[in-house]
């Protein structure tokens, strides 16, 4: 059976690690690759990191940032940010991306997600969407790091990134992004009930007991988080222990390796 | 002790390479089959299908070098997701396929062996203890590792089939013959486990 992942998701602008609020005024926390070292140190499952704002600025993948991030990852290590073509794709697993996540070129061209998908395989797409809600209107998509109304419904939007070869389904709260308030049960259940792939829930957590409800009462396959981690003294590796408690089916830190 | 990794042109090789370092072990990229005259170990990587694994392999000059240094000279030698497959004796992705034949066994997709869960088996999962092998040690039975595959190790004889894996079906994760391994899970994306999985191929010592 497939282990419930804890992935902590690493925002990235201007070299520098940053966490944002509800997608906006996004705080400098440090560098991205001490804490890629950390995360390794600590066993995580797997690290997300994003480059927010490569889209919005029209720039592409930065592939050696990203060949210096996977030398020291030695988990799964997804990368998204940018991401407009084929090409961006080939060279960012050269690089050592392990899968890509793509959101803003997909809305443009959802055939891209087809060509990664016939070309690299499912298993490397992470389809990224960050959905806000509207007390009016309900659920809608957001491309270009949260700034553009796309208008599309999350729950097609995902159905058609899968039937299209999306492998994964990252799904983010733009709402909730920040807040510690714990996941959008609603928005990750809907959208996990209506795809045959893993979703991985996204902003919100705050505590343990968000992750536990995610995984348990909407569905998640696995839980990504930045603030918990960031700000607080809680860890991918207490949030496991918690979820174990619950019942839910983690993968136990290995431990006893010295090193060298 | 030297190790070395086999660059036959399928993925990039750097996760392994770093992973190799990180436990302090003599690494080098093989880029021709003569390089692995020079080394104690071998790492035959891969990430793609099984024919054009085994198109570059024979094209490079490789399958030769292998069957000297690995039948011969009797180096140790472990297999790597598509690098374990390409160690049976014929895979079925693309068109039927000569293997390396050092693990007699075909490759097969996991929902023809049957497996009933979504495809590619990819993620954490626990791997099963069949036999005692070297390659445990320090690890504890039903640790996790990283999965990505849709094909599977199907071995003739089951002394060879050291390790499983559940996915709705039981599946081979690890292949072993002698001083010839084999690991459908990455272990370079493995993280502390996966690196003293490596650490025990490098203690290996034959016999």
């Amino acid at each position: 059976m497939l282990k419930v992942r804890v992935i902590p998701t690493l925002l990235w602008k201007d070299f520098g690690l940053v966490k944002g609020a509800v997608f906006d005024s996004w705080r400098r926390v440090g560098s991205i690759l001490p804490a890629i070292k950390v995360y390794n140190s600590r066993d995580v499952d797997e690290l997300i990191v994003v480059d927010i704002t490569a889209s919005n600025e029209r720039n592409q993948p930065d592939h050696e940032s990203v060949a210096d991030f996977s030398e020291e990852c030695f988990v799964p290590l997804t990368v998204g940010g940018g991401i407009t073509s084929l090409e961006d794709v080939l060279h960012l697993l050269h690089s050592g991306a392990d899968k890509v996540s793509i959101n803003t070129a997909a809305f443009a061209d959802p055939g891209i997600i087809d060509s990664v998908a016939s070309r690299f395989g499912a298993q490397c797409i992470v389809a990224s969407i960050d959905v806000k809600y509207f007390d009016d209107s309900g659920y809608r998509c957001f491309s270009h790091s949260g700034s553009q109304d796309t208008g599309k419904d999350p729950v097609e939007w995902a159905r058609e990134l899968v039937s299209r070869g999306a492998g994964e389904i990252l799904l983010t709260s733009i709402n909730r992004d920040g807040t510690m308030q714990g996941y959008d049960l609603e928005l990750t259940e809907r959208v996990a009930k209506a795809v045959n792939v893993p979703v991985i829930a996204s902003g919100g957590a705050g505590n343990y007991q968000h992750m536990i409800d995610v995984v348990l009462h909407a569905g998640a396959s696995a839980v990504a988080a930045a603030s918990i981690f960031h700000y607080t003294e809680q860890t991918p590796s207490g949030a496991k222990q918690a979820m174990k408690l619950a019942g839910i089916p983690i993968r136990q830190n290995f431990i006893g390796l010295v090193n060298k | 002790m030297k190790v070395a990794i086999i660059n036959y042109g399928m993925g990039n090789l750097n996760s392994v390479r770093r992973s190799f370092e990180e436990i302090g072990a003599d690494v080098v990229i093989a880029n021709h089959p003569s390089c692995l005259y020079e080394v104690d170990r071998i790492i035959l990587p891969g990430v793609g299908a099984f024919t054009e694994g085994m198109a570059h392999l024979n094209q490079g000059g490789w399958v030769t070098a292998l069957n000297d240094v690995v039948n011969i000279q009797k180096k140790p030698l472990l297999g790597i997701c598509l690098g374990m497959q390409m160690l049976a004796s014929k895979g079925y992705e693309g068109a039927a396929t000569e293997g390396l034949d050092f693990i007699s066994g075909e490759v097969r997709r996991i929902d023809l062996i049957g497996c009933d869960e979504r495809i590619p088996h990819m993620g954490w999962n626990e791997v099963r203890y069949k036999s005692e092998n070297v390659m445990f040690n320090s690890i504890p039975n039903l640790s996790d590792f990283y999965f990505v595959h849709s094909y599977a190790f199907v071995p003739t004889n089951s002394s060879n089939l050291i390790a499983t894996v559940d996915y709705g079906c039981e599946l081979t994760a690890i292949v072993s013959n002698n001083h010839v391994f084999g690991c459908q899970f990455h272990p370079e994306k493995s993280s502390k486990a996966g690196r003293q999985m490596l650490k025990n191929f490098m203690s290996y010592s034959v016999c």
